[in-house]
């Protein structure tokens, strides 16, 4: 449904803006309907500028962003209305995400005067009630408050139920439960896992990686911009090969394995021979052109599996070694 | 016995009255033991590893008492805790990256430090270059600013300058919460060898992640509403705790293996009760699942088995 081809965004930095830097290189993936997928990647390493791109809040140096198919890289004016009647995002901060001086509910009001202008008032309520219900709030607990009257939960859940009274295909999270608390995470968690159900499609971007692999079918691992390892989320994390993803999935804290046992398990990194260890290994690379220096690829090593190749050798490699 | 906290109780003052953050803390913390304190936002943890090195204005000591290695700290005593502090309690505080002088470079702050104290910076400095090697940092940062360092770097050479003067307690308040998957394991496994050198004798952890406790701590306490809720072995903490609230806490986190598809989790119901006027009786009472007649009086915090504490009528049995 939403598909990114080749997405890539660079600044200029420096004096005169002489200087490029890359934020986002050459990122491709799907979202498909009523499927999680999740971007995970450290801090810097682009994956809200991704979810930014979507959104479209800022433009795309190269590649294309589709939506069913329609190339939105480039809209402008009401086509950018349209479009956002389709995609909508939250993000982490729940009490920055409101206008304090305004009661929390007018977000709703907003929705309406722009979309929905001519919908009657009581049909409308009808709407914000049922839509509300869906994500689990009581209308009454809810509307007519203050944002500092309402926990960040239910914040958060508010923005959820703004995006659904549209006809929302895609939902972008942006590390949407960080800043909530272990007991009320896990319910907006669920809740967009119930979604999902209805057809959405969810782009949830996190630095946690037992989040993302407690709610996603899909996982794409980001490093410095790049894509290092995509797929199945099962296939990610029940066979990380990439070193980058192995490092991440080894220093995740987990409940009931200690730190070292994890290591033990997922055992010494594939021996270095130097190179890119999956270009070598493709007899297919350097016959057919399968792979270019400026167009680095990702390798499927198994069904719905994509590592992008590394160099073993050289500590500061970047992720797709050229 | 390294620490022994009794009937602690600080409060935190507010036009509308007393918020009663921390009320009533009994606890002790052995030699070289890593304790982990966890619990969600509000419930007391940062207002106890505060109160332990320094009361900042809005809180207010009103009961109980402090001991270390045989010392009472004067806790109500701003100036009186001088004596005592980065000595015997030190603190490494939850925002190192903002913790250093951005005017001064490292060395020079840390020297500026240790005078202060009354030491001389000449003496330590094979051991500050020592510790800089131990913890993987280059010695040249003591050249530095600290813009020049990385987040980590700079979670890193704080701890080093928190610990230089062997500290008998240290206070970690929420140390790895800003920082990366990976550098996070490194600052926690820091931790965990300051220790085992003997840097600091006894440690107290304050995260909300109580996954990384499980990685590092000894023992873990968790509190609810400013009580003490439970206090166990890390491992029956996690595998087989007594308490609702520990219970409902620990099953609530996800972590890696655990699918939405397979294994459903739950949060927990209700949000914490406001500690301005806090409810009587067991303050978990109103999000409980078992809760039942007995609970509106307020459950002890008992012993059931050595080293395990737990503050719930239904666990200690006493009318079960």
């Amino acid at each position: 449904m939403l598909s990114l081809n080749k997405v890539s965004k660079v600044y200029k930095v420096g004096t005169f803006g002489g200087k490029e830097l890359t934020a986002v290189r050459d990122v491709s993936f799907d979202v498909n309907t009523g499927e999680v997928v999740s971007l995970i990647g450290e801090s810097g390493s682009g994956k809200t500028t991704i979810g930014k791109m979507v959104l479209k809040l800022i433009d795309i140096s190269r590649g294309s962003i589709t939506l069913d198919g329609a190339d939105v890289s480039d809209i402008r004016g009401s086509d950018v209305k349209s479009y956002y009647g389709h995609v909508q995002g939250v993000f982490q901060d729940p009490f920055s995400s409101y206008n304090p001086i305004f009661k929390a509910d007018r977000v709703f009001s907003l929705i309406r005067s722009e979309y929905f202008a001519h919908v009657a008032a009581s049909e409308w309520s009808d709407k914000v009630d049922a839509v509300l219900r869906s994500v689990t709030l009581d209308p009454g607990q809810v509307l007519n408050k203050f944002p500092h009257q309402l926990s960040g939960g239910q914040l958060q859940r508010l923005l959820v139920a703004r995006a659904l009274l549209l006809d929302l295909k895609i939902l972008v999270a942006d590390e949407i439960i960080s800043m909530l608390d272990a007991s009320t995470r896990i319910d907006v968690l669920n809740l967009l896992a119930e979604l999902k159900g209805r057809g959405l499609g969810i782009l949830f971007i996190t630095h946690d990686l037992s989040l993302g692999n407690y709610i996603s079918e899909k996982t794409v691992i980001l490093r410095r911009g790049s894509v290092v390892e995509m797929g199945a989320t099962d296939k990610v994390f029940g066979n990380p090969t990439h070193p980058y993803t192995r490092m991440l999935v080894s220093s995740v804290p987990q409940l009931h394995k200690k730190w070292a046992d994890i290591e033990a398990e997922l055992g010494a990194p594939i021996a270095g021979r130097g190179g890119c260890l999956f270009h070598e290994a493709f007899p297919l690379v350097g016959q057919s052109g399968l792979y270019l220096p400026d167009d680095p690829t990702m390798v499927e090593i198994e069904d719905d599996h994509f590592v992008g190749c590394f160099d073993l050798e050289s500590e500061k490699a970047p992720a797709l070694v050229a | 016995m390294s620490l022994q906290v009794t009937d602690l109780r600080v409060y935190y003052r507010t036009l509308a009255g007393d918020v009663k953050a921390l009320d009533g803390a009994t606890f002790a913390i052995a030699d070289k033991e890593i304790m982990g304190l966890a619990g969600e936002s509000g419930c007391g943890k940062s207002t106890l590893g505060n109160s332990l090195i320094r009361l900042d204005g809005r809180m207010k000591y009103v009961a109980g008492s402090v001991n270390l290695d045989g010392n009472e700290l004067p806790i109500w005593d701003k100036t009186g805790m001088n004596q005592f502090r980065f000595r015997d309690v030190s603190v490494i505080p939850q925002y190192a990256m903002s913790a250093m002088n951005p005017t001064r470079k490292i060395g020079t702050m840390t020297a500026e430090l240790l005078e202060s104290r009354g030491d001389s910076f000449k003496e330590i400095k094979p051991e500050l270059l020592r510790r800089i090697d131990l913890v993987g940092l280059e010695r040249d940062v003591l050249n530095r600013y600290p813009m020049e360092l990385s987040g980590g770097m700079k979670q890193r050479m704080v701890m080093v300058i928190s610990t230089l003067l062997d500290p008998s307690l240290l206070i970690a308040d929420e140390i790895t919460s800003a920082l990366d998957v990976s550098t996070q394991r490194a600052v926690a496994e820091t931790l965990v060898s300051f220790r085992d050198y003997g840097f600091v004798k006894s440690m107290i952890v304050i995260t909300h992640d109580v996954s990384i406790l499980y990685q590092i701590a000894d023992t873990i306490m968790i509190m609810y509403a400013g009580k003490l809720a439970e206090k166990a072995p890390t491992a029956t903490i996690i595998n087989k705790p007594l308490h609702p609230y520990t219970r409902m806490l620990v099953s609530s986190l996800p972590e890696v293996g655990v699918r939405y598809k397979d294994k459903k989790l739950s949060g927990i119901p209700g949000s914490p009760p406001s500690l301005l006027k806090p409810p009587t009786g067991c303050r978990f009472r109103a999000r409980c699942p078992l809760a039942f007649d007995k609970c509106t009086d307020e459950p002890p915090f008992v012993q059931v088995d050595t080293d395990h504490w737990v503050a719930c009528w239904k666990a200690t049995g006493t009318d079960a």
